[in-house]
């Protein structure tokens, strides 16, 4: 976080389970540098949080078990600082620096 | 936004919005509330009698570790005096299966419970990868499904115990009821809606005290009580999760959440219509289920045929099965159900509401016997799993000639 961009961009952690990892690179938790504003100048929020996660993050080439019609696939759960993410606002609520979002699938069975 | 607060201990931050009736719990109010309506369930449907040995079917997934777990958590507090069991299925599957089954022995030490397991290869001489070097991935979770609904019962045996529980939730049950519902299947609807299979006549009972527990929920518990359990598909059939019921209930949700626990109920409404009795079990709606019990019928474990398989899977595997004249008398019921459809008999369509026990359809299933090669409770000659086995020995002498 010593780096100059930390204007721009802003730290947060990013966790997958439930079987998601499997598209991030088989690991849990990631470190990331989120943009602080969408290409239109607007602060960063869920929405963009999730295409930037596909863009940049996933190392699986198959996107639809992530999302769906550009949303997040029906049956994964979206945590906001543990939160479920339909009492914060879902797709519209803004990044904080730190925090921490936690997408985990409810469709995989054992 | 602010954040809001607990709708119950008016406190603590919100963090949980359910979905069956939007109320906002904390944390701690959650999992209290989550594990009150399961002790709800198991009391109005008199699931259990005071001491009784119970097998809990593990696969070290979510649903059956929030059961186990849950389980333990309330015959110490309401005192069931149940003495609770971990039995999992080796179905033989490397890099599967025996990862998951590491799971299952860290719970069993994590809940304090004895685990037993049973494998395929030791009850039917075939390992799940066996079979599917032999038969290939098509049509594998067919013999995978018929073979874990009787390993349960046999390793259900072994132990002594009569009572298994499995972890299907209300999600599963409402998947089911709407597969049985778009296959015009009554009779089958109603047996997955019953929270109870297995009768008198049977010599194991099953039963889901999950079937009123939303997915997500169990999802959530597990989260937040930071409960260890393995999510990964089966390498057979990694994409099984995407079948149209599944897809279907999970969209629903997400516009109207409330439509998980409408489906079921409806199920359960429409099981009453159908077979003159009950499916819910629930005392305080003022009804006490018999339950038609036929062990063939409980709804499949991870999915298999019923309900997450597409249904150009489903279509194949019924041809593959035609064209296999050994195969030809052990067609599961429900590829049975879906040729005739698609014969597609009028005859068939202008059937008035069947009153009765779905005697219009379907192979004698009414009639409880036992295999006359395993002595396993069937309700056909030869039990499906001794078919299949059948077809698979043939498969294998050929192979070595």
């Amino acid at each position: 976080m010593a780096d100059t961009s930390e204007t721009t961009t802003i730290p947060i952690t990013v966790d997958f389970s439930g079987g998601l990892e499997m598209l991030f690179d088989s690991k849990r938790r990631h470190s990331i540098s989120l943009p602080a504003t969408d290409g239109s100048g607007k602060p960063a929020n869920i929405a963009f949080l999730i295409d930037h996660l596909c863009r940049n993050l996933m190392k699986d080439p198959r996107a639809e078990l992530f999302v769906l019609d550009n949303h997040i696939r029906p049956g994964i759960l979206v945590l906001i600082n543990d939160a479920d993410w339909e009492l914060e606002g879902e797709e519209a609520y803004e990044i904080q620096p730190r925090d921490n979002i936690l997408f985990v699938s409810t469709l995989h069975g054992g | 936004m602010a954040p809001a607060l607990c709708a119950n201990c008016k406190t603590e931050r919100a963090l949980i919005k359910r979905p069956k009736n939007h109320a906002k719990l904390c944390k701690a109010c959650f999992i209290t509330v989550f594990e009150d309506e399961v002790h709800h369930t198991i009391i109005s449907s008199q699931l259990f009698r005071l001491g009784e040995k119970v097998a809990i079917g593990a696969s070290g997934g979510k649903d059956s570790t929030v059961l186990a777990s849950v389980l333990k958590t309330l015959n110490e507090r309401h005192g069931y005096g149940l003495e609770l069991v971990l039995l999992s299925i080796d179905e033989g599957i490397k890099g599967y299966r025996d990862d998951s089954l590491e799971t299952v022995k860290r719970n069993a030490v994590q809940y304090d419970m004895p685990l037993k397991v049973v494998g395929y290869d030791e009850l039917y001489g075939w390992t799940m990868d066996q079979v599917v070097e032999t038969i290939g991935k098509k049509g594998n979770c067919t013999y995978c499904g018929v073979f874990r609904r009787q390993a349960l019962d046999r390793g259900a045996k072994m132990l002594g115990i009569k009572h298994v529980v499995t972890g299907h939730n209300a999600d599963d049950v409402a998947e089911t009821v709407l597969m049985n519902l778009l296959r015009g299947d009554l009779a089958r609807l109603s047996r997955s809606t019953s929270i109870v299979t297995g009768d008198s006549r049977s010599e194991v009972k099953r039963s889901k005290p999950l079937k009123y527990s939303y997915e997500k929920e169990i999802v959530l518990y597990a989260h937040h009580k930071r409960l260890d359990y393995f999510s990964t598909e089966c390498i057979y059939s990694p994409e099984a999760f995407r079948g149209s019921a599944r897809g279907l209930i999970k969209q629903l949700e997400r516009v109207r959440p409330t439509a998980i626990l409408d489906i079921v109920r409806s199920g359960e409404d429409m099981a009453r219509l159908v077979l003159g009795e009950s499916t819910s079990s629930c005392a305080c709606k003022g009804q006490k289920s018999a339950g038609l019990a036929f062990l063939e019928d409980d709804i499949g474990g991870c999915g298999s045929q019923n309900g997450r398989t597409p249904g150009g899977e489903m279509a194949a595997m019924d041809k593959q099965l035609r064209e296999n004249e050994a195969h030809e008398a052990l067609e599961v019921d429900i590829v049975k159900a879906m040729s005739e459809n698609k014969v597609g008999s009028e005859k068939e369509r202008e059937l008035p509401i069947r009153s009765s026990n779905g005697t219009s359809r379907g192979p004698a299933r009414q009639v409880l016997g036992n295999c006359k090669r395993c002595g396993y409770m069937s309700s056909q000659e030869i039990c499906q799993a001794c078919m299949l086995l059948e077809g698979l020995n043939k498969n294998r002498a050929q192979i070595q000639i």
